[in-house]
C-alpha cells in the first residue's frame, strides 16, 4: 500500500536554532497521527513544513496525488501546491480567526473553497454550505451570520466545515482544541472523531494535550528540541513510555 | 493660450516615454495592472491624477480632447481638467463625443458608440478588484499570476446572501479575455456590456496606486456572475425628463423639498444632441402639459 504522505529527513533551521531535525515517517490512508511535545519542540514547524507554509532546509514531503501518484510537495511548482492546498489538503488553525474570513458570512466561508475550484451555482454552493454547517452542529439559520457573532467553539467548528467541504484526503490540525473550555472541547473532539471515521480522513494532529491524542490518534510521535524521541501506537506510547521525556510528559498530566 | 513655461501637456518627455511604455505593456497583456512611476500632479489624488498622466502621455497637438465626469461635461472636475490641457498642451477641446479623439472619463462610458480613432482614458481610484477581500498586495499579485479568482465570487455570494441579488452596482468585476479579473473603475454596471468588443482603445490610470491597465480594441470582457444569478445591467425604470431617451443611463435629480425629482440622462452631450434633434421629454420646459 502506498503511503498517502511520506516524510523523509525533513529539517528546518532558524539560523543556528533547530526548528525540527531529520524527521521521517509515513502516514497511510485513513490513519490519524498525533504529534505531541512541549512548547518550542518543533511540532508546528514540522506541520508548517509539511503543509507547504514553510520551505524545509532539507528532506522530502511526498504526497500521493490523485492525478500523478506520489510527488514531492517541496519541489513541486507553487500553483500545483496551492491547488492541492484548496482541494486535497486541509489545515485547521489553532485560532479560528487565522483560518476564517471574519468579514464574510458563515456560508461564504464554507463556500469559498468550492468557488475556488470553480463552483458557479449559488443555490448549490449555499445548499452545500448549509449542509456542512449542520454536520458540524451549527444551526443552519445562522448561515448568513458573520463568524464574529459566533462563540469560540462555533468558530472552530466553522473552520473545520470550511476545510472539509471539498472532501480533502489529508488534514492537518494545529491544536484544534486549544483555548476552548473542557465541555466545548469534548463536543469538538466527539465531532472530529465522527468526521475522521466517516470520511476516512488521514490526519495529523499537533497538540500538547495527551487526552486529545488518546481519543483521536492511532499513532503517536513525541518530539523534543526538534527531534522525534519516540514513536509508536498511541496506547503503547502512553501506557508504556520508553524515553525519559515521554515518561515525564505522561506523568505530568494532571489527574482530577 | 498655451503656457510656454511647461513642456507640451505638462509632463516632461522622459516621463511620457515611461508612461507610454507602461501603456504598451498594458495593451499587450489586457487586464494586467502595470506598475508605473506616478508623478506628483498639480491636483490632489482622487481628482484623476492617473487619468491625467495617461492623457498627457497619449495626447498629440492634433488631438481634440473631451473630459467627462459622471457623464457630464460641465462639472468642476471636467472643467478644470479640460482647461488644464488647454493651457499646458493647447489642444482643441470639445464636449461632443463624436468629435473627440481622446476622452478622459470618470465613472461613465459615453452613450454614443466610440470608433477606432478614439481613445477612452479612465480615472481609477482603486485598480485592485480583490483589495477589499484580500488586503495584502503580495497576496493579490500572487492570486492574479496564478489565476486564483474564487475570492471574487465570495464577494458576489455575500451580496446575494445579504440582499437576494447581486447588489454590487458599480466597479463590477469583469474577466478579460478569459484571464485577468479587472476592476473597470467605478462605472455603473449598466456600462459593463460596453467594455467588451469596443472599437476604441481603453486605458485605465490609477495615480495614487501607480498602476496602468488597458483594454485593446475588440477585447472580450465578461462580467462575473453565478449560473443561477446571471449578470444584469439595470437602469432606472424611467425615461429622460429632458430628451425622452429610454436607452440611456439616468441620474436622479432632486428638484425641490417636496419630493419633486427629475430623471435625466447622465451623459449631457447625448442628451443635448437628442434635444437639438427635436426630442422632448415629459419634464422639458413647455412640455409638462403633454406629459
Amino acid at each position: 500500500m502506498t503511503p498517502l504522505l511520506s516524510v523523509q529527513g525533513v529539517t528546518k533551521r532558524y539560523g543556528a536554532q533547530i526548528g525540527c531535525a531529520d524527521v521521517s515517517f509515513d502516514l497511510y490512508p485513513g490513519e490519524v497521527m498525533g504529534i505531541v511535545g512541549e512548547s518550542g519542540s518543533g511540532k508546528s514547524t514540522l506541520l508548517n513544513c509539511m503543509a507547504g507554509h514553510l520551505a524545509p532546509d532539507a528532506g522530502q514531503v511526498v504526497f500521493d496525488t490523485r492525478a500523478d501518484g506520489p510527488k514531492d510537495t517541496v519541489t513541486m511548482s507553487e500553483p500545483e501546491r496551492r491547488m492541492l492546498g484548496r482541494t486535497d489538503w486541509a489545515f485547521v488553525h489553532q485560532h479560528a480567526r487565522d483560518g476564517l474570513r471574519m468579514g464574510v458570512s458563515a456560508g461564504g466561508n464554507v463556500g469559498e473553497r468550492l468557488m475556488a475550484v470553480g463552483a458557479r451555482h449559488y443555490g448549490d454552493i449555499r445548499g452545500k454550505a448549509t449542509d456542512w454547517l449542520e454536520r458540524v452542529e451549527i444551526d443552519a439559520a445562522r448561515v448568513d451570520d458573520r463568524p464574529t457573532t459566533f462563540s469560540g467553539g462555533m468558530q472552530q467548528r466553522l473552520q473545520i466545515a470550511r476545510n472539509l467541504v471539498t472532501g480533502p484526503r489529508r488534514v492537518f490540525m494545529d491544536e484544534p482544541t486549544g483555548g476552548l473550555d473542557v465541555s466545548v472541547q469534548a463536543r469538538l473532539l466527539d465531532l472530529l472523531r465522527g468526521l475522521v471515521r466517516d470520511m476516512g480522513l488521514s490526519a495529523i494532529i499537533v497538540t500538547h494535550d495527551l487526552a486529545v491524542v488518546r481519543l483521536l490518534a492511532d499513532r503517536l510521535m513525541v518530539m523534543k528540541s526538534g527531534h522525534v524521541v519516540e514513536a509508536g501506537l498511541t496506547d503503547q506510547v502512553l501506557d508504556d513510555p520508553q524515553h525519559a521525556y515521554s515518561q515525564l510528559l505522561v506523568s505530568s498530566v494532571l489527574q482530577v | 493660450m498655451t503656457d510656454h513655461a511647461y513642456n507640451f501637456a505638462y509632463l516632461d518627455e522622459q516621463t511620457k516615454r515611461m508612461i507610454r511604455r507602461a501603456i504598451l505593456k498594458a495593451l499587450a497583456i489586457p487586464g494586467y495592472q502595470v506598475p508605473f512611476a506616478s508623478r506628483e500632479m498639480p491636483m490632489p489624488y482622487g481628482w484623476g491624477t492617473g487619468g491625467v498622466q495617461v492623457s498627457a502621455a497619449v495626447l498629440t497637438p492634433d488631438d481634440t480632447f473631451k473630459v467627462i465626469d459622471q457623464g457630464a461635461d460641465d462639472t468642476t472636475n471636467a472643467v478644470s481638467i479640460r482647461s488644464f490641457f488647454e493651457r499646458t498642451a493647447g489642444v482643441a477641446t470639445t464636449t461632443a463625443t463624436i468629435e473627440a479623439s481622446v476622452i478622459q472619463t470618470r465613472h461613465r462610458i459615453p452613450e454614443a458608440p466610440l470608433t477606432e480613432d478614439q481613445i477612452l482614458v479612465y480615472q481609477v481610484p482603486i485598480p485592485e478588484p480583490l483589495r477589499f477581500l484580500e488586503p495584502r498586495e503580495s497576496e493579490t499579485r500572487k492570486m492574479h499570476s496564478l489565476e486564483e479568482y474564487g475570492l471574487m465570487h465570495v464577494k458576489l455570494y455575500e451580496d446575494i446572501s445579504r440582499h437576494g441579488h447581486i447588489a454590487t452596482s458599480y466597479a463590477y468585476p469583469v474577466k478579460v479575455e478569459g484571464r485577468y479579473v479587472m476592476d473597470p473603475s467605478p462605472i455603473p454596471k449598466f456600462d459593463n456590456p460596453k467594455l467588451g468588443d469596443m472599437a476604441a482603445i481603453q486605458l485605465f490610470g490609477a495615480g495614487r496606486e501607480q498602476r496602468i491597465y488597458a483594454l485593446p480594441p475588440y477585447t472580450e470582457v465578461v462580467s462575473l456572475d453565478f449560473e443561477d444569478h446571471p449578470f444584469e445591467a439595470p437602469k432606472a425604470d424611467q425615461l429622460c425628463g429632458l430628451c425622452g431617451a429610454e436607452d440611456s443611463y439616468l441620474d436622479e435629480v432632486i428638484t425641490d423639498d417636496t419630493g419633486g425629482r427629475l430623471f435625466c440622462c447622465s451623459d449631457t452631450d447625448y442628451c443635448e444632441g437628442r434635444r437639438k434633434a427635436g426630442h422632448r421629454g415629459p419634464a422639458f420646459p413647455g412640455n409638462e402639459a403633454a406629459a
